[in-house]
C-alpha cells in the first residue's frame, strides 16, 4: 500500500526551492548588469543592521566582557578576571537558584507538554474548530503578569474561589504561593496556563502535515485511536515536537514575570529563580559583573540544553517520506 | 493500491457500537480545558465589578456581590485618597489612563517600526543581489540563537549611557529597528513572490524602492499584519524590560503598573478589586485586538512557532 504524497505542509515557506529559482533569472535585470543593487541594499538594511549591531551584537560581547569586570554602574567597569565566576561557583545562593528554576522547569515543561499534545490532538482528531482554537489562546494574550495576579487571587488562601472549593470538599486550605513547597509547583501551572494553547497550536500545526490518508488506512486496518496515536501521531510528530521542546524549555528558564508578581522570590527563597536572582543583584545590590557572569552561565546552559535535546531527540529527521 | 475514496470528511465515524464512549470522553476532556481556560476571565470580571467588603463576606458568589464600579474608579484614579482607603485601596494614585496611554505609545512605535525596518531589510534580503547578503542573513540568524534575557542588562548599561533611562524611547528603542524573527519571517513570504510579478513592473519602468512599496509590500500585506499584532501583543505584554528601564509616571507602563499596584495594596487586605479592575484594563485591549484577528493568527500560528 502507498500513501498518495507525502507533500510538506503549504504554509510553510518553501524557501530553498525559490531561492534555487531566482538566481539564474536575476542575471536579466537591468540592476544586476550593474554589479547588483549594493547601494539600495544597503539602504534597505542600514536601520535594521543598525538595531541588531547597538542593541544585539554589542550587547551580547558586551555582556560577556561585564562578566569579567566589578561594575556598580556609576564607575566604570574594572576587570577582575575570573572574579565573578570564582564567586559564583562558591555561592550556595546560586546553586540553589538554579536547582529551584530547574525544578520550575521540569514541572513546567512535563505538564505543558503533555497537556498541550492532548489538547492538539483533540483540536485535530475531535474537531477542527477555528473557534476552540481560538479560545485555547486566549491566556497567551495576557502579560504574564495579568496571569499571575489573576492565579494569586483565584488561589489565595483566605478568599480565592480555589481555596474555597478545596475547602467545600472538606480538604485543609493550601497557601499555594506562600509555602515554601507549594509554591514553585504552582507558578510552574501558572504559567502552564497562560502558554499551553499556544504550544499546542504548534504541535497542531505539526499535526496538520500528516497525510489523513495515513490515518484512514489505520481505521480500515481496525486501528484504536488510542494505537494510532503511538503508531502514526508521535513518529511522525517527532520533529515538531523536538523544536517546541527545545523552544519552550529555553523560554521557561527565563522566568521572571510571574515570580516577580505573585512570590518576590519568597518564601525564603524558595522561588528564587535564576533570572530573579540576577535582577536582584544587578538591580538591587549593583551588582551588574556578577549579574552578568550568571547570565552568561544560563546561556551556557541554554546552549548545552539545545545542542543535547536536538541530539536526543533527532531533531533533523523525519519518519515522512 | 493508492487510497481512493479519501473524500469523506474524518470526523464522521462509523458508529460500531451504540455509544461513543471515547468521543464523550474526549468532549468532556475539551470542555473542562474551555472551562480552565476562560474562567479565569470571568472571574477578574466579577472581582472588579464587586466591593472589598462584598468579596471577603461572599467570596463564592459567582455572580458580583454588591455591584459597583468603584475598583474602575480606583485603578483610573478617579477616586480621593481618603475615598479609595475607605474603600480597602491603597490610595496611592496610580493612574492606568496614563499608562494605558503609555503603552499604547510604546507598542505602535515598536510595532510600526519593527515592521517597516524589518520589512526593508527583509527585501534586501530576498529580491535585492549584493555582495555578502548571505553572510549578513547569516549573522541575524545567529542573533535569533541569543535569548533574549541575555541583551537586558548590557542593553540597559547602554540605554543608560544614552540618558534614555526613564523615556518611552528608551523602553522602545531596542526592538525598535528589527528582530532577527521579524527580518527572517518576511523574508519567506517575499521570496514567495514570483520573479514575474518583479519583472513586469520593472519592465513599466518601476523602481526596485517603488517595487517595494508598491508591489511587494502590497502583496506580503497578509503576513505584515498578523506579524504586526503578534509583535503589538508581544511588546504589550513585555514587563522585564519596561521594569529596568522605567520608573515614573511619565514612562510607566500597565504591565509595571499592575506590579507596583500589587505592591501598594494593604498585605492584610488587599484591595482585590481594584487590581482586578486595573487588570483588566490592561488585558481588554489584547482581547479586542484578538477579537478582531484571531482567524488570521490563529492560523497561522505554525509559522511564528519558530519564534
Amino acid at each position: 500500500m502507498t500513501i498518495a504524497s507525502s507533500s510538506p505542509p503549504s504554509r510553510l515557506p518553501a524557501g530553498g526551492a525559490a531561492e534555487a529559482r531566482s538566481k539564474p533569472r536575476t542575471r536579466r535585470t537591468e540592476a544586476s548588469e550593474n554589479g547588483g543593487d549594493g547601494r539600495l541594499a544597503a539602504a534597505f538594511i542600514a536601520p535594521a543592521l543598525l538595531g541588531f549591531v547597538v542593541f544585539l551584537l554589542w550587547p551580547t560581547l558586551r555582556g560577556v566582557y561585564l562578566s569579567f569586570t566589578r561594575f556598580n554602574l556609576l564607575t566604570p567597569a574594572e576587570w577582575v578576571g575570573l572574579d565573578n565566576y570564582v564567586r559564583m561557583v562558591n555561592d550556595p545562593i546560586f546553586w540553589d537558584s538554579l536547582w529551584v528554576t530547574v525544578e520550575y522547569v521540569v514541572i513546567n515543561i512535563g505538564v505543558q507538554t503533555v497537556a498541550a499534545l492532548a489538547i492538539a490532538v483533540l483540536l485535530q482528531r475531535l474537531t477542527q474548530s477555528a473557534m476552540l482554537r481560538g479560545i485555547v489562546l486566549t491566556p497567551y494574550l495576557m502579560s504574564n503578569v495579568v496571569a499571575g495576579l489573576v492565579w494569586l487571587w483565584i488561589l489565595d488562601t483566605q478568599l480565592g474561589i480555589g481555596n474555597e472549593i478545596i475547602s467545600a470538599v472538606g480538604v485543609d486550605r493550601i497557601p499555594f504561593l506562600a509555602d515554601e513547597t507549594w509554591a514553585i509547583p504552582t507558578i510552574a501551572l501558572i504559567n502552564v496556563w497562560r502558554h499551553v494553547g499556544y504550544t499546542a497550536l504548534l504541535l497542531f500545526a505539526g499535526l496538520q502535515a500528516i497525510p489523513n490518508d495515513m490515518y484512514e488506512a489505520a481505521r480500515v486496518d481496525g486501528a484504536s485511536e488510542w494505537r494510532m496515536f503511538w503508531r502514526i501521531t508521535m513518529p511522525l510528530l517527532r520533529p515538531v515536537l523536538a523544536v517546541v521542546l527545545i523552544m519552550t524549555v529555553i523560554g521557561s528558564f527565563q522566568v521572571f514575570d510571574t515570580v516577580a508578581v505573585t512570590t518576590a522570590g519568597g518564601p525564603a527563597n524558595a522561588t528564587n529563580v535564576l533570572q530573579y536572582y540576577i535582577y536582584g543583584s544587578a538591580f538591587g545590590r549593583f551588582q551588574f559583573g556578577y549579574a552578568s557572569a550568571m547570565s552568561v552561565a544560563l546561556l551556557v546552559v541554554l546552549s548545552a540544553i539545545t545542542i543535547l535535546q536536538y541530539r536526543l531527540t533527532r531533531a533533523g529527521r523525519t519518519d515522512l517520506g | 493500491m493508492t487510497a481512493v475514496t479519501t473524500t469523506t470528511p474524518t470526523r464522521v465515524r462509523p458508529a460500531r457500537r451504540g455509544f461513543p464512549y471515547g468521543r464523550a470522553v474526549a468532549w468532556t476532556v475539551m470542555g473542562l480545558i474551555v472551562l480552565i481556560t476562560l474562567l479565569p476571565f470571568y472571574w477578574i470580571l466579577r472581582t472588579a465589578l464587586s466591593t472589598n467588603a462584598g468579596l471577603s463576606a461572599d467570596p463564592t458568589n459567582p455572580l458580583p456581590v454588591d455591584l459597583t464600579t468603584s475598583g474602575f474608579e480606583r485603578a483610573l484614579g478617579l477616586q480621593s485618597a481618603e475615598e479609595a482607603i475607605a474603600q480597602g485601596g491603597a490610595g496611592g494614585g496610580l493612574d492606568f489612563w496614563r499608562y494605558l496611554l503609555n503603552s499604547v505609545l510604546v507598542s505602535t512605535l515598536i510595532t510600526v517600526c519593527q515592521i517597516f525596518f524589518s520589512a526593508m531589510a527583509a527585501y534586501a534580503f530576498s529580491r535585492l543581489r549584493w555582495r555578502g547578503r548571505d553572510q549578513v542573513f547569516g549573522l541575524f540568524l545567529a542573533g535569533m540563537m541569543v535569548p533574549a534575557i541575555f541583551t537586558l542588562l548590557p542593553n540597559f548599561v547602554l540605554i543608560k549611557q544614552l540618558h534614555l533611562v526613564d523615556t518611552l524611547l528608551g523602553i522602545a528603542l531596542p526592538t525598535m529597528f528589527m528582530t532577527p524573527f521579524a527580518v527572517f519571517f518576511l523574508r519567506q513570504f517575499f521570496m514567495n513572490i514570483p520573479k514575474e510579478v518583479e519583472e513586469a513592473a520593472l519592465l513599466d519602468g518601476a523602481g526596485k524602492i517603488k517595487i517595494f512599496f508598491r508591489v511587494v509590500l502590497p502583496m506580503a500585506s497578509t503576513p505584515i499584519v498578523t506579524l504586526g499584532v503578534l509583535t503589538y501583543i508581544t511588546s504589550w505584554n513585555d514587563y522585564f524590560w519596561p521594569l529596568m528601564v522605567s520608573y515614573s509616571d511619565s514612562s510607566r507602563v500597565l504591565t509595571v503598573a499592575l506590579a507596583i499596584f500589587r505592591a501598594q495594596t494593604p498585605a492584610t487586605g488587599v484591595d482585590w478589586s481594584g487590581l482586578m479592575a486595573a487588570t483588566l484594563i490592561a488585558a481588554l485591549p489584547m482581547l479586542v485586538l484578538f477579537a478582531c484577528f484571531a482567524r488570521r493568527i490563529v492560523s497561522s500560528i505554525g509559522f511564528t512557532g519558530i519564534k
